[in-house]
């Protein structure tokens, strides 16, 4: 470890690999009126175009919290959203989510499920005329030749696949992910965080990705935000320099190391708070 | 037991699977079936044959045969039986389709909708708990004695469990279903028609079955205290001249039946709700 570059040589600022700010976060706080629960302190936070970030914090901090309120699912008690210059107020169709659970519906097939979000905004007659895209997203996440099957038939992996493919049919240009792979075994975990990478390059997406694990943070970030527990607030960005596309091999680099290190020392000094 | 015995036993269990079912819960299910009504009716003759209880209380086997085969023939040629069946079936069928259609209604107002839940809910379930037989003679008060008010108290008792089912189907959707319903910009109506409502089938037919045995006991309960000329006009006409063993033939075909409209309910539900397994359906029906 003696050519290791220690924590406080890191670069402190985030890396903007895009000129355009997608989503510009002021003050955005949450109190849930129900129990009087402050979920959120105030956060503040800038994302620009075809940057891949992520949040990470202890349970209950106000993660998915944080991403609803970016998704306009609830409204923020305090504070402004603006997506690509316009202020938030509802679910908009520039952007696509994902969660933990891929929930697909069993009533209809891997394709039909992937065209859902077209069969909502504009039809069934729309939705079939995407059945060419769907097919080609389905042959770039691996699941050729499942359109057919229904979802009870697909494992785990599988169906979040499928629900990557349903995320990206609208070609949303930000994706909200809250612990997509969480609940997958490590190895297709893995291997999906790369997939997750190729596409989010192939297609200039920005994404912002809650998760609970400091090396998936930082294998796919160029921004890694540290909140601190509830309230959560962003405590600590620490831009992720190493170059791109990343591979599973830089996860034993000294760099790599140094980088969780950091962010873990954050995790834990923010949890005596 | 000697040691090459025991490495033997031991082996077999590490290599074979040995099912821990004893001998009793292995046979098969038509064996079983038959051997059980094999001896239902074997304890019905010995009774029957001690003579310790009257024929008229408990008719032999044989008699109930030979009146379950001149009902059956009575069918089979279009006798007066199958007008009545014709009638009693006609009920059935009414009653069944009126508590499909209100029932689902009054669950869709109820499942989704605060009025409904708030206002509503509490008299559907003031009058559920009551005993809805009770309220025959005033359907035949109101709609005199034809079909019309067997098909009211049938229909009446019918409704509420597909109430229940449906309304209970709108609540069985989970959160992030919700959500990504959301995310995609749906209506209200689109999440109910696309998601609610398939979610909710599984329930919405458990109610319908629940419904299939309700029609039948408020049809028969009409028929035997309004009269008419359904299929429970017979057996209240065969039990008066303490001919029971028609009785008993009659109730027999009335339970086929019984069996055929549920097989029916159970049938469609295998069909619309395919991705429901059968292990599951069978918990939850
Ligand atoms: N709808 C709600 N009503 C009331 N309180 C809520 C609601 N949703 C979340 N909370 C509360 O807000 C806090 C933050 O919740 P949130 O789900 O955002 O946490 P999180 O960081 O995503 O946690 P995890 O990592 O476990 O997913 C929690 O204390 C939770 O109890
Ligand atoms: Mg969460």
């Amino acid at each position: 470890m003696s050519r290791s570059l220690t924590a406080a040589e890191l670069p402190a600022a985030p890396a903007t690999r895009g000129d355009r700010t997608v989503f510009a976060l002021r003050g955005v706080g949450k109190t849930y009126a129900r129990r009087n629960i402050e979920a959120l302190g105030r956060v503040d936070l800038t994302l620009d175009a075809g940057t891949f970030s992520s949040v990470i914090g202890a349970s209950g901090c106000g993660k998915s919290t944080l991403l609803k309120i970016m998704a306009g699912l609830v409204p923020p008690t305090s504070g402004s959203v603006m997506l690509a210059g316009r202020p938030v107020t509802g679910p908009r169709r520039d952007i696509g989510m994902m969660f933990q659970q891929a929930t697909l519906f069993p009533w209809k097939t891997t394709l039909e499920n992937i065209v859902l979000p077209i069969e909502i905004r504009d039809g069934r007659a729309a939705a079939r005329v995407h059945h060419g895209n769907a097919h080609a997203l389905l042959e770039l996440v691996g699941l050729k030749g499942f359109e057919g099957v229904y979802p009870k038939e697909l494992s785990g992996g599988m169906a979040q696949r499928a629900a990557i493919c349903r995320m990206l049919i609208t070609e949303p240009e930000v994706l909200l992910l809250d612990e997509p792979f969480s609940a997958l075994d490590e190895l297709t975990r893995d291997f999906m965080n790369m997939e997750l990478q190729r596409i989010c390059l192939q297609r200039g997406a920005t994404a912002f990705l809650v998760t609970h694990s400091i090396p998936e943070a930082v294998i796919l970030s160029d921004t890694v935000y540290v909140m601190s527990p509830r309230p959560g607030r962003i405590v600590e960005t620490v831009a992720v320099d190493l170059p791109r596309p990343r591979t599973l091999d830089m996860v034993t680099t000294p760099r790599f190391g140094a980088l969780v290190d950091r962010i873990r020392s954050h995790l834990d000094k923010g949890s005596f708070l | 037991m000697s040691e090459v015995a025991l490495s033997a036993a031991l082996e077999t269990e590490n290599t074979v699977w040995t099912e821990q079912d004893s001998w009793f819960d292995r046979i098969p299910r038509s064996v079983a079936m038959a051997a059980l009504a094999v001896v239902a009716i074997g304890l019905w003759q010995a009774v029957s044959w001690s003579g310790l209880i009257s024929p008229i209380i408990l008719p032999s086997p044989g008699d109930t045969l030979r009146h379950l085969i001149f009902v059956g023939g009575n069918l089979l040629s279009g006798g007066y039986m199958l007008q009545s069946l014709w009638v009693t079936l006609q009920e059935l069928v009414l009653s069944f389709a009126l508590a499909v259609g209100i029932g689902f209604a009054l669950g869709v107002l109820v499942g989704e909708t605060a009025f409904g839940e708030r206002a509503v809910m509490p008299y559907l379930v003031a009058v559920d708990t009551m005993p809805k037989v009770a309220f025959a003679p005033l359907f035949i008060a109101w709609l005199g004695f034809g079909i019309e008010s067997k098909v009211a108290l049938a229909t009446f008792i019918a409704t509420f469990p597909i109430v229940v089912g449906t309304a209970a189907g709108l609540h069985a959707s989970d959160e992030n279903a919700r959500m990504l319903f959301k995310t995609m910009g749906a209506s209200r109506w689109q999440t109910l028609v696309k998601m609610k409502l398939p979610t909710g089938m599984p329930q919405f037919f458990t109610g319908l079955k629940i419904a299939s045995v309700g029609v039948m006991a408020g049809v028969i309960t009409g028929e035997f205290l309004g009269g008419g000329r359904g299929f429970g006009e017979l057996i209240r006409v065969a039990s008066t001249n303490l001919d029971t063993a028609r009785v008993f033939a009659l109730i027999l075909y009335l339970s086929l039946l019984g069996l055929l409209s549920f097989g029916l309910v159970a049938w469609a539900q295998r069909r619309v709700v395919f991705w429901q397994s059968a292990s599951v359906a069978r918990e939850v029906g």
